[in-house]
């Protein structure tokens, strides 16, 4: 598939496409990051992170209108307002889901499954009425529009790299979070030792329910990174939750590093392999490249090499 | 101080601890005696709350720790340190003792708990689950004494410890209520051991106490051959 390409034009169409995965990279790097912290706290893999995502986007989404219609002038400086709403959003949604539903099926591994299944289903219903099943655009801010010319044939685009930025630092607040606040040494002794961790004073509900926002609310970040590459429908995070799971699968689930190289790994071979295939061939073989690597390290890529 | 009336402990249909009754008393150190399987770790766990009472009261100060959860007992004055000593292996010796503030809601280690345990100082920095058996049994002390317990519950503290750091570990727990003022239940198998720290010993067979002894009352033939198989 490359026999119609120069040595030249393949360089500059790998770094292109390379640079255009991105948002992709930021994407997956934050719904992983989400979903691996949920699971990693309390054992529940939650099916309705895409739709928590899919928050994100919308409220991005209006974001960006409500400055464009009454702040006009300001109207550059909406993204980093949006990223914080969409945040606070979908970590509200999340603790409330929490409360109403999660907190009752702990010891049932399989109901959270289903009962995070369902709630994807109903939030895509709401989506739907609420906002409509068409899709929406998000209007970027002039500044995020343009790329940087590397050479003459390489372009970066601003945004993808601006969406980076926040997806990294986001990475760095929850491992600083993680290992350096005391918030983050409960979550590490809940995940380590539950009973015990009660056994020590430690208020374990509490941590769960925070624990779960959290994870949303990055969900909701990455809706924001989402409205970069993609229009907002109701249905839309559904697309990325398979995704998400072979990232973190592929990472391994315990390690933040792991999580962040197998984002990259993923996103980019989707990215580049687009260019040459059809997007649905090109999950199909990063699907079987991701298989066969499993069957090899079925641990995943980069797992924890922690004594117990 | 802590006062334990008809408490019944179950694992599904199987009853453990059957209308156990028991009272101690400030800066009392009381040895809980029985082989192995007896119920000693059913007791403790219902009392921290890790494993729930089917009936019965647990009353600390007057106050029923029953209906709590293990957080809230341990916040209302009970600390823990579990048979195995559970400490949590991959975080710091510093981090797991932390741990134990959320209990008393300081938010630093007091220094006390690091001149109980020099070597603790030293380590604090190395991984939990890098520690030698007796300096993890020293940890998980620490770590429960962080909540500034009332009454202080051990598992079979002697488990896995050099016979040459027994000893010691009987002269620090006296150390503790010395300086602390709390009062100690402690489980245990080995009777050199008990001898060196109880005031008081109550022995355990199948759930249920059978024998009791003051410490100038203690015989160590009769409580030898409740020991012995
Ligand atoms: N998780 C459990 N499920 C069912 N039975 C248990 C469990 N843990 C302990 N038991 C039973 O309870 C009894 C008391 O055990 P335990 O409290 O561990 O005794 P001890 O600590 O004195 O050795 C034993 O017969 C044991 O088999
Ligand atoms: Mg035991």
């Amino acid at each position: 598939m490359f026999a119609d390409y120069s040595a030249a034009e393949l360089t500059s169409i790998f770094a292109m496409q390379g640079f255009a995965g991105l948002s992709l990279f930021s994407v997956f790097v934050l719904m992983a990051l989400g979903l691996a912290i949920i699971f990693g706290q309390m054992g529940v893999i939650n099916m309705a992170h895409g739709e928590f995502m899919i928050l994100g986007a919308y409220v991005t989404w209006l974001t960006s209108g409500f400055f464009s219609s009454h702040l006009p002038g300001l109207f550059a400086a909406y993204f980093p307002v949006a990223i914080l709403l969409a945040f606070l959003a979908s970590a509200l949604l999340g603790g409330a889901v929490e409360w109403l539903l999660i907190r009752h099926l702990y010891k049932r591994p399989l109901d959270t499954l289903l009962a995070t299944w369902g709630l994807s289903l109903i939030l895509q219903q709401a989506y739907r009425s609420i906002f409509g099943a068409r899709e929406v655009g998000v209007r970027m801010p002039d500044w995020m529009m343009g790329s940087y010319a590397i050479t003459d044939m390489i372009e970066v685009p601003i945004n993808g790299l601006f969406v980076m930025g926040i997806s990294l630092l986001t990475a760095l607040g929850v491992y600083l979070l993680m290992y350096r606040s005391t918030w983050g040494r409960k979550v590490r002794a809940v995940v380590q030792n539950r009973p015990m961790a009660g056994a020590v004073g430690i208020n374990t509900q509490q941590v769960d329910r925070v624990t779960f926002a959290l994870g949303c609310g990055i969900a909701g970040i990455a809706g924001s990174a989402f409205t970069m590459i993609g229009s907002t429908g109701p249905t839309a995070g559904q697309l990325y939750i398979v995704d998400t799971f072979l990232v973190v699968v592929f990472g391994g689930a315990q390690s933040l590093l792991g999580t962040i190289a197998s984002a990259f790994t993923i996103s980019q071979a989707q990215s580049t392999m687009e260019f040459f295939l059809s997007g649905s061939m090109a999950k199909v073989y990063t699907l079987l490249v991701v298989v066969g690597i499993l069957m090899v390290r079925p641990q995943g890529l980069f797992a924890s090499r922690i004594r117990h | 101080m802590l006062d334990i009336s008809g408490l019944c402990v179950s694992y599904g249909e199987s009853r453990i601890i059957n209308d156990l009754n028991m009272r101690i008393g400030e800066n009392e150190i009381v040895a809980i005696v029985g082989r192995n399987g007896m119920g000693k770790t059913t007791l403790m766990k219902s009392l921290v709350g890790m494993h729930p009472s089917s009936a019965g009261s647990i009353r600390l100060d007057e106050r029923d720790l029953a209906p709590l959860q293990s957080y809230q007992r341990v916040r209302a004055g009970i600390g823990f340190v579990p048979q195995g000593r559970m400490i949590f292996s991959t975080m710091t010796v510093r981090e797991n003792i932390e741990t134990g503030l959320s209990a008393s809601g300081e938010k630093r280690i007091p220094e006390h708990l690091y001149e109980l345990f020099p070597v603790l100082k030293d380590m604090r920095s190395r991984r939990g689950g890098n520690l030698s058996g007796g300096q993890q049994q020293q940890l998980a002390i620490a770590r429960a004494l962080a909540g500034r317990p009332k009454v202080l519950l051990l598992d079979e503290p002697t488990e896995g410890i050099q016979p040459s750091i027994i000893h010691e570990l009987a002269r620090t727990l006296r150390r503790i209520r010395d300086e602390h003022g709390l009062s100690i239940i402690v489980s245990e198998q080995v009777l050199s051991f008990v001898l060196d720290v109880a005031d008081r010993v109550l022995v355990m067979e199948k759930g249920v106490l059978v024998h009791e002894a003051e410490r100038a009352a203690i015989d160590e033939q009769v409580i030898a051959g409740f020991l012995s198989v």
